[in-house]
């Protein structure tokens, strides 16, 4: 049994009053249907007993449990609730979930990002559910009068063995919520979860098959005004002049006007990245008609001045100022650019041993260089918020991924004290890293003040898609050392990017090889950019997994048995004290890849594997594929991944095919490409996503057991996949791919 | 400004817009339904698909003035209680993530069912191939539809 000190011994921390609910419902039934469990088997109950901040009763023993963090699809919005039912003792077929608003009194760390949710959540949300089953104990121990440690609880029931006394969850609900909030809680072993482990499915389902109203998109309030912006073509042009007399005679069209999303005034936080903070408004009475009235501006641009931004770029020292220098900038340039910077050398930033001398004696050396583009993020909901601001307050509803950060950016922009600004969050259309950059929240509560109306701002396919805030692109040059029996003796990293590195110096291979030399560049460029589903490593894992491979061939060894000798040496004679992986895991998904993908028998023909560590897990994939008619068929994928516990399997391998799926349609496929500023691809016609005949005919997902506290899986499956792909691609073609996308003058299909 | 009477979900509707609005925005904004999702307004996602009859549209590009007096199926329509097949096999084999491009290909899969029972897997590539999941879940769906197949 582990004991943890609750970090909530104030009474008032866990304890709250009723978190809004049904206030903000105006249309249709918003969050008031709150039944999110098909399975319930019990009805409402009569009335809810708050227990504490995450959940509460009711006196027929239903439990609703808060959800705290946003849901991208990553499926938090099942898997975390799991977590507090696993303490709570409950059964999970008579738990409801509903989306908790931004409440940073009761909740930490409200956000989707950097697959952080379960292992970040995990200790608070047992906690939450395990106080909640003590205070229930010990309302049962005061109504039976006998001590608390004899009383014990199974699937909502307690039970006093020694008197026979039995008692639903439901009839302590009242005088539990009495009760103090204890200062420790006792946790279950974990061999004793009865939840966790087991596959829920996604509470939301039945809503999304039968197309509730789930999303930002599809949020009304009554009165609701409508709103588009128009946005600058290109990167570096901001708006000269407009001329709306045209659009605002258009049927049912309120008004046009411009906005400034941020002022020089506004305290931006890294999330705030914009590169277009001047833009002009339709707003009318319906989506078609703003649509057309704002086809009918006619609007005039001018060159940009340098400035400074925030940075949004993931590289270290994350929330810094960054140069956006003036220009239009296209993609012929950036490339010319990045081979001369790939040559050049870039700034040290690790070096083990003499990598020079060890690079002159040894008897073969292989140098690569790689390369990908930017990428566009293309949620399939675009981005648009609802917002209502009046004199005293501001309510937002939306997609976010950083609702705090959205909150403290409204407030400031507004003039608004923090506790006037409400934020509720909406089941999201994908987020990807894109909806952590909550500008058009602020535009949207900039837009409603102005217009002193509820208004929904919506983004067009071509607003979302040139708007900016892309995955950079990157360039990474290796080179590796071998001895002449074959053993790597040195290795050279030097990567960069526009704007920000890829470069992660304290990754495998580092610690593995006694010559190590780290390079690190980037580039300034005034094309906003943003995290994208495991930022740097969705690149530089490809890089350097193709690269290894190449390494291997070269040493004449099998690629699993080359890293995994590598591994064993970072594990049993590390080089260098910081090392950011752990060897042993890292070998344990390779090992697992070669035993489930029978590595060992079968004809390597387009057979790649490639395995990553990131975001806290380990992952492995071995890629089966075939050429037909000159394209790549993805037979099978066969992934390991070590995450430590799994909370929900089917949601965990439904997240981890994802990942798989969407790392090769990048690879394959995807590319922003710019043209004197201006993005040539604004929709799904020109910019290549991967389609269903594109996607892999099978996937087998496996799980290392463990009992290591979860991690997430938001990111780790996506990366190494990248590596597989161009490995295994290599081995049905005999041809090495460098350049992503690999084939992006592939036929458009729509 | 227009009237249009439609049937939508076996319902009689009555919408006053301009004639070349298309379907999706007429039950998004006009008619409260919201489970026909907008993706990219150029036929290209296939998260707008509506039933026109009973052939997959996309509504995105179908101007109101050319319904008639074709019924339109929408997501909320497709059964009284999420019972269609393939909405069950889809809540069986736990299909979606984000779930937003899902009501789109629950109608065009629905669609493919009523027109060709027992596709093929390339069929069903072929018949699904406009549809974007970007989540990936590409190949639960194609599970997912074979599953509904057996029991359409």
């Amino acid at each position: 049994m582990t004991i943890l000190k609750t970090s909530y011994n104030r009474r008032s921390f866990l304890k709250t009053t009723t978190v809004a609910g049904g206030g903000l419902m105006i249309g249709f039934s918003w969050l008031a249907s709150c039944q999110s469990n098909p399975e319930a088997t019990l009805t409402m109950p009569k009335e809810w007993f708050d227990i504490n901040g995450f959940l509460k009763i009711g006196e027929n023993g239903l439990v609703t449990i808060m959800s705290p963090n946003p849901e991208i699809g990553q499926n938090v919005k099942t898997s975390m609730p799991m977590i507090v039912a696993e303490e709570l003792d409950v059964d999970w077929n008579n738990v409801l979930v509903e989306q908790a608003p931004l409440n940073t009194a009761i909740f930490t760390r409200q956000l989707a990002g950097g697959s952080q949710s379960i292992r970040q959540g995990w200790e608070g949300l047992r906690m939450a559910g395990a106080a909640a089953r003590q205070m229930l104990i010990q309302a049962a121990a005061n109504a039976w009068r006998v001590s608390a440690d004899e009383i014990t609880t199974e699937a909502g029931i307690l039970i006093h063995e020694g008197s026979g006394k039995k008692a639903g969850f439901g009839e302590m609900a009242s005088a539990a919520a009495q009760i103090p909030i204890p200062e420790e809680v006792k946790l279950k072993e974990k061999n004793d979860f009865k939840i966790i482990g087991t596959s829920r499915k996604n509470v939301d389902g039945l809503k999304i098959v039968t197309g509730k109203p789930l999303y930002g998109l599809d949020y009304k309030r009554e009165g609701m005004l409508y709103a588009m912006v128009a946005h600058p073509p290109a990167f570096g042009l901001k708006l000269k002049s407009f001329d709306a007399s045209q659009a605002k005679v258009m049927p049912g069209i309120k008004d046009v006007f411009t906005i400034q999303s941020y002022t020089a005034e506004t305290n931006k936080n890294a999330f705030d990245a914009t590169a277009f903070t001047d833009l002009v408004v339709v707003a009318g009475n319906s989506t078609w008609e703003v649509m057309n009235a704002k086809k009918a501006l006619k609007l005039e641009w001018e060159p940009i001045k340098d400035y400074i931004d925030v940075f949004s770029g993931y590289a270290p020292g994350t929330f810094i100022e960054k140069n956006m220098p003036a220009g239009s900038e296209s993609t012929s340039s950036h490339k010319a650019l990045m081979a001369e910077y790939g040559i050049k050398p870039g700034k040290v930033v690790r070096k083990d041993g003499n990598p020079e001398a060890a690079f002159k004696k040894a008897v073969k050396i292989i140098e690569r260089t790689y390369t990908a583009p930017f990428l566009a993020h293309n949620t399939m909901e675009p981005m648009n918020f609802f917002a209502h601001v009046t004199a005293d307050k501001a309510e937002l509803v939306g997609p976010i991924q950083t609702p705090e950060f959205l909150e403290q950016s409204v407030a400031s922009r507004l003039g608004m004290p923090l506790d006037k600004i409400d934020i509720q969050m909406t089941r999201m259309g994908g987020g990807f890293g894109r909806r952590l950059y909550g500008h058009f929240g602020v535009e949207a509560a900039v837009i409603s003040q102005k217009l002193n109306a509820p208004v929904k701002l919506v983004y067009t396919r071509e607003n979302d898609m040139s708007y900016g805030i892309y995955r950079p692109s990157y360039h990474a040059y290796y080179r590796a050392g071998l001895d002449k029996d074959g053993k790597l003796v040195a290795f050279h990293v030097r990567a960069g990017g526009i704007p920000e590195s890829p470069l992660f110096e304290n990754r495998f291979p580092a610690g593995a090889v006694d010559n190590y030399l780290a390079e690190s560049w980037a580039i300034d460029s005034n094309i906003s950019i943003g995290a994208f589903r495991a930022p740097r490593s969705n690149f530089i894992a490809g890089a350097e997994q193709s690269f290894l491979d190449e390494v291997a061939e070269a040493a004449g060894k099998d690629p699993i048995q080359f890293r995994i000798d590598l591994m064993n040496r970072a594990k049993n004679n590390p080089v260098g004290e910081n090392n950011d992986y752990d060897a042993a895991r890292y070998a344990g998904v390779l090992e697992l890849v070669r035993e489930k993908s029978d590595w060992d028998k079968r004809d390597k023909k387009g057979r790649g594997v490639a395995a990553y560590f990131c975001h806290n897990s380990y992952v492995a994939h071995v890629l089966d594929l075939e050429m037909e008619s000159g394209k790549p068929v993805v037979k099978n994928v066969t992934c390991a991944v070590d995450c430590g516990i799994v909370v929900n399997p089917i949601a965990a391998t439904n997240l981890t095919e994802g990942g798989i799926v969407d790392g090769i349609g990048c690879a394959l496929y995807s590319g922003l490409t710019f043209k004197d500023g201006t993005p040539e691809q604004k929709n799904f016609d020109t910019y290549r996503m991967i389609r269903h005949a594109e996607a892999p005919k099978n996937i087998d997902v496996h799980f290392v057991k463990s009992d290591v506290d979860p991690t997430g899986l938001g990111e780790p499956p996506f990366p190494p996949i990248m590596g597989a792909l161009a490995n295994a691609l290599y081995k049905a073609t005999g041809k090495r791919f460098y350049d992503q996308p690999f084939f992006a003058n592939q036929d458009i299909l729509g | 400004m227009a009237t249009f009477n439609l049937t939508v979900n076996g319902k009689k509707q009555q919408v006053d817009v301009d004639p070349a609005t298309p379907m999706l925005w007429v039950l998004r904004d006009h008619l409260n339904l919201v489970g026909t999702k907008f993706g990219c307004g150029i036929a290209a996602c296939g998260a707008c698909t509506i039933h026109l009859g009973d052939m997959a549209m996309r509504s995105c590009q179908l101007p109101v003035s050319q319904v008639g007096n074709m019924p339109i199926t929408t997501i909320e329509g497709l059964s009284e209680n999420g019972d269609h097949p393939v909405q069950k096999a889809w809540l069986e084999l736990d299909v979606p993530q984000c779930g937003y491009c899902q009501a789109g290909q629950i109608m065009n899969a629905s669609a493919l069912l009523k027109a060709n029972p027992d596709p093929s897997d390339e069929e069903i590539e072929a018949a699904m191939n406009g549809n974007i999941c970007r989540c990936g879940t590409y190949t639960r769906i194609k599970k997912a539809i074979k599953e509904a197949a057996k029991a359409v």
